[in-house]
């Protein structure tokens, strides 16, 4: 198996789609000629020609506005907005339109779009190249809302969200473009939209078991207070949810089960945002079996800062505290 | 048009644009003259008029007629609470259903607030569109949507959002697409004159222009968003010259003269056919009623302006020309009104008889297929029946 990183698996993903179905269409601001800006689409233009893969002017409203006529056409339309921060202009095209179509005509027109976005902090770009808006979409009927945090997962998911029948909202985090490697199947392969990945096990319920729900950017900082707490004697079940909408209810609520705790670890703000969704969810069903409050460790309820984004973002002591928090009693 | 007028400095590194023509005078005196056929009087000149043979006339003037006696029956339903909400046409019918006889079966129809009658007349089943403003369980959205969003795959119909001009970027796109695949449809989008104001339609008329897609705009200047006149909605001298900005060729033309407006369409979607991109349409008309159901437009705007506005009444207007050239006379346009509002009167009283769709189709439809989360919470329904 090829090693990639996850805008390498972007690009292997987006040829291998390409080549599949002739209906597969990829536009954007810079993402033709030049290859985006992140490189993700690099060599696409060249390869299936300037009706294949499009530069766009610079409007999101009109990108995704006119993704939604192509796929009202039967394209398939996969979308970058070049950051997640600027997603906004689009905003009433993908909460209004893209979301309702099939609703609105009762299933006679759906439009199945992909829109690809980096989020997320952790690489200096202040307020407006690090927000992770996760939550307004996932809070949006109608939409898809998937966050990987591997290059396979970020293959895999996001074949399966260019070959679905409806829209999928498609963060990437931008931290992890170059630093997550991975193997990744070749050629065709996807990761089916809905399922979480265990990351590593928790053996059984103890007095220091308990789970961590992770996504996007967040997984490999959970991932490594997991580890260091493994040294340290706790019993950690790590997920990663990868789908965010719809989310893994059963692998959730059958780890809270076996461990008796929850701990939600997002790097957006904490008010409203995904985690709280979570832990109501996991109290609706396995309030009895919990052992202690269920906790969260997110970014704090301000605009994202510029010199202390790595006090705002949550990092291994933070999730560290909070398992401590969880574990005694 | 000026596909290879208007790149010629792109990447030369000169500071003035001086010898690029983007448009011409010509361009200029289309996007603020007046093209017009058959005038206030139902005079037409007969050396402009459309090829079009008398049963296709007449059915315009059914079209036309069939609009205006829809909002004529389903405005009092709304005052007796039979429906929640309804947006009249009264005033617009030329544009609209000149556009839908423009067009033909495969191409698509992608309409503002007040153009639901396109539909019918491009064979919607009248009972289907009535389920719609009912919201009935018959209508293909399962009453999902407040009356006059009728929308209709089987005819490449797109409904409003209400959202204002959202629609734009969608016709927008349909049409790109279209010309990706290298297939041979036109999209006719609508919108108001409020609409021109908002991002999705400079976003939707520079793309257009950038892709040489294969739409037509026509946007309905009625004259009012709301109680916004269109002269404190934009500074620009008429609406059509914006069109020009983005090398899209506009024009302006009598939205209440059905024969201007049809060969004004038809030659734009001709064009747009043929390959020669995309073409904005400023047609020039005036909402006689009110907004909507929820508005009262005295509050707004005098009785003068509607007085002269009755006399352009476009029906009147055609009727009238039809029948000098006895082509439909005064007594067939009298059957003619009598006809269709003894239909629309009997398809409202089947319709009404429908009732509602089950509490359960709440759930469907948000997806192809259901999530766990909508499975749950149709489950959790106190009565599901
Ligand atoms: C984005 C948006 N803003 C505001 C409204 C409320 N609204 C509904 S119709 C309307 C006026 C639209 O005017 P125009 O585009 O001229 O169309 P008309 O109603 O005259 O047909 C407004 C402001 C809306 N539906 N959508």
């Amino acid at each position: 198996m090829p090693e990639m990183n996850i805008i390498q698996a972007i690009n292997d993903c987006l040829r291998v789609e390409m080549q599949r179905d002739s209906r597969v269409v990829v536009l954007g601001e810079d993402v033709g000629n030049f290859g985006g800006v992140f490189r993700a689409t690099v060599g696409l233009q060249q390869e299936f020609g300037p009706d294949r893969c499009m530069d766009t002017p610079l409007a999101e409203n009109g990108i995704v506005g006119a993704a939604i006529g192509m796929a009202l056409y039967g394209l398939r339309p996969v979308a970058e907005i070049q950051f997640a921060d600027y997603v906004y202009p689009a905003f009433d095209q993908i909460v209004n339109e893209l979301a309702k179509m099939r609703y609105r005509s009762g299933g006679e027109y759906s439009a199945p779009v992909v829109i690809r976005m980096p989020a997320g902090g952790g690489v200096r770009g202040g307020h407006y190249h690090s927000q992770s808006p996760e939550a307004v979409f996932i809070h949006t009927p109608g939409l898809q809302v998937v966050y990987p945090s591997t290059p396979a997962d970020t293959k895999g998911l996001l074949a399966s969200a260019i070959r679905g029948e409806d829209p999928v909202i498609f963060l990437e985090p931008k931290r992890l473009y170059r630093t997550a490697k991975g193997e990744v199947p070749a050629g065709d392969y996807t990761v089916p939209i809905g399922q979480a990945r265990v990351v590593r096990r928790a053996a059984a319920r103890s007095e220091r078991s308990l789970t961590i729900l992770a996504w996007g950017g967040m997984v490999p900082t959970a991932l490594e207070a997991a580890d260091k707490a493994a040294g340290m004697g706790y019993d950690i079940e790590l997920i990663d949810l990868r789908t965010l909408l719809p989310f893994d209810i059963e692998t959730i609520v059958q780890s809270v089960h076996k461990t008796g705790r929850a701990v939600i670890v997002h790097e957006a703000p904490r008010t409203c945002g995904f985690g709280a969704e979570l832990a109501a969810s996991i109290q609706e069903r396995a309030l009895l079996h919990l052992e202690a409050p269920i906790l969260r460790v997110t970014g704090f309820d301000t605009p994202f800062p510029y010199t202390l984004e790595s006090e705002y973002l949550p990092d291994r002591d933070r999730i560290l505290d909070a398992l401590e928090k969880v574990t005694t009693g | 048009m000026a596909d290879g007028k208007a790149s010629s400095k792109v990447g030369s590194g000169q500071l003035t644009c001086d010898s690029v023509e983007i448009w011409s005078d010509e361009d200029y005196a289309r996007a603020t003259g007046l093209v017009q056929i058959l005038d206030e009087n139902g005079h037409a000149d007969p050396a402009r008029l459309p090829h079009l043979p008398s049963e296709k006339l007449i059915r315009l003037y059914q079209g036309m007629l069939g609009s205006r006696l829809l909002d004529e029956q389903l405005m009092p339903l709304q005052r007796q609470g039979r429906i929640g909400h309804y947006f009249e046409a009264r005033g617009q019918e030329a544009g609209f259903i000149a556009g839908a006889e423009a067009i033909e079966k495969t191409d698509y129809f992608v309409q503002g607030l007040r153009e639901g009658a396109a539909a019918v007349y491009r064979g919607l089943p009248l009972g289907k569109y009535l389920a719609q403003i009912l919201g009935t369980a018959h209508d293909a959205s399962r009453g999902r949507q407040m009356p006059c969003h009728v929308g209709a795959a089987a005819i490449h119909h797109i409904s409003t959002s209400s959202c204002v001009a959202s629609q734009i970027p969608h016709a927008v796109g349909i049409a790109w697409a279209a010309k990706i695949r290298k297939e041979p449809t036109v999209a006719l989008g609508f919108f108001g004159d409020g609409a021109t104001s908002e991002d999705d339609f400079h976003a939707g008329l520079n793309f257009a222009a950038v892709y040489q897609a294969p739409v037509v705009f026509v946007c309905q200047n009625n004259q009012w968003a709301i109680s916004t006149p269109v002269a404190a909605q934009t500074r620009s001298e008429t609406l059509a010259v914006k069109g020009l900005a983005y090398a899209v060729p506009s024009l302006r033309v009598d939205g209440n003269d059905v024969l201007a407006m049809y060969a004004t369409i038809k030659a734009a979607v001709d064009a747009a056919r043929a390959g020669h991109g995309p073409t904005f349409i400023e047609a020039v008309t005036y909402r006689l009623g009110a907004h909507s159901s929820a508005d009262d437009p005295a509050r707004y705007r005098d009785g003068h302006e509607d007085a002269i506005w009755q006399k352009r009444d476009p029906l009147l207007r055609f009727g009238r020309w039809l029948a000098e050239r006895n082509i439909l006379d005064s007594t067939a346009q009298a059957a003619a009104r009598a006809r269709i509002t003894d239909a629309i009167r009997a398809a409202i009283a089947a319709e009404e008889a429908v009732g509602p769709p089950p509490t359960a189709s709440l759930f469907e439809d948000v997806f192809a297929r259901p999530t766990w989360l909508l499975e749950e919470q149709k489950a959790g329904l106190r009565n599901s029946g």
